[in-house]
């Protein structure tokens, strides 16, 4: 029983184990479900972050407004050729939504922003806004 | 003198830059953008291209290349770097030139000849081109509208740091002449310690006149003139 505690521990840590389920094989080699209050005790000392969730980050990048947009131009032109009044300005960008499996959603979030600053946008000419849920 | 020119994938005039350089009597060699070396290369061009498709922003996945740690080794260390085009893109995302090019202005390609005004001629890339020549070489390219904030154009005007302006035949600076936009017709620039340039006409396109125009030899005479020197100059 030690033995398989101790694998299932390992398990856990490894992030393979999602799910409390377990079936503890006896000695005999007949699959037994362990009780309850076993499984229930060894999973009290794993902290909660060891389950790893799956997060979308949702990056918007636009263009500096000190940066002429032609496309921005060239749509709002178009929009107000279709009929639209009152339009006062477009600005073309781009939108990522990046899936990742984090445990820990501010790190996730500092890393992705790095990302963002250094890779995903040129902060030379693009400005971003960072969401994850 | 021995230029390495780099390979990303969907870089497309890697095979002229060689070319030009070998048509001038020096050897060229390819350096694979996987390359952690740059062998002993004396000047190193980024060519023109799509390199990675132009996904994200030209150039922006190209600079993470293995390849550019060891161009910016050389960059720092005083070598040579000459970016043409795609290359330009490159080097404003890796931050050794200041800037980035953006879309064309009227959101068109264009692919013709321009004429371009030289503003520094006591650098690596402009030292064999003559006061008052108007250089005639060609663009091909949708991303070349050059941009910097106005603290950064004051800069690159005060340091002499832009080399080449789009201009018309007789050398005026025109909006006409201007064929995507960029800031003060900025064709192309060096950084501070001039020995990083780049430009988004292809010299590597007018090295031959039967190309229509042999004006880019310049460009590459002025390179190979300036190692010579420094040889020279080690040697005594």
């Amino acid at each position: 029983m030690a033995q398989c505690a101790g694998n299932f521990n390992a398990a856990l840590e490894r992030g393979w184990l999602a799910r409390v389920n377990l079936i503890f094989s006896s000695s005999r080699g007949r699959a037994v479900r362990a009780p309850k209050q076993k499984i229930l005790a060894s999973i009290k000392i794993f902290p909660q972050n060891l389950f790893y969730a799956r997060m979308k980050a949702k990056i918007i990048i636009t263009p500096k407004k000190a940066v002429v947009d032609p496309q921005g131009i060239t749509v709002l032109k178009a929009l107000e050729h279709m009929g639209h009044r009152g339009i006062k300005a477009v600005h073309v960008g781009k939108y990522l939504e990046i899936e990742l499996d984090a445990t820990d959603k501010e790190a996730a979030r500092k890393a992705l922003d790095e990302a963002a600053h250094k890779f995903l946008s040129n902060p030379v000419i693009e400005d971003y806004k960072l969401e994850i849920e | 003198m021995n230029f390495a020119v780099l390979q990303f994938p969907a870089s497309n005039c890697d095979q002229d830059c060689v070319h030009a350089v070998r048509a001038l009597g020096h050897t060229a060699n390819f350096i694979w953008h996987k390359d952690t070396s740059l062998g002993d290369a004396d000047a190193v061009i980024i060519p023109g291209g799509f390199s990675y498709g132009d996904y994200l922003r030209c150039g922006a996945i190209a600079r993470f290349s293995p390849v550019m740690q060891a161009v910016k080794q050389f960059a720092d260390n005083g070598g040579l770097v000459l970016g043409i085009c795609n290359g330009f893109q490159i080097l404003c995302e890796t931050g050794l030139l200041p800037g980035a090019l953006v879309r064309n202005r009227d959101l068109q390609f264009h692919c013709e000849q321009v004429f371009l005004k030289t503003n520094n001629f006591e650098t690596p890339f402009t030292n064999k081109i003559s006061a008052e020549k108007i250089l005639k070489i060609p663009i091909a390219h949708g991303e070349g509208c050059y941009f910097a904030d106005e603290e950064t154009l004051a800069k690159l005007k005060a340091n002499k740091q832009i080399l080449w302006q789009y201009c018309d035949a007789n050398g005026n600076l025109t909006d006409a002449a201007n064929p995507n936009g960029s800031l003060q017709n900025i064709a192309g620039i060096c950084n501070e310690r001039r020995n990083v340039a780049a430009l988004m006409p292809h010299p590597d396109r007018a090295s031959e006149e039967i190309l229509g125009s042999a004006d880019g030899k310049f460009i590459f005479e002025s390179m190979i003139a300036a190692l010579q020197n420094k040889t020279a100059a080690k040697a005594a």
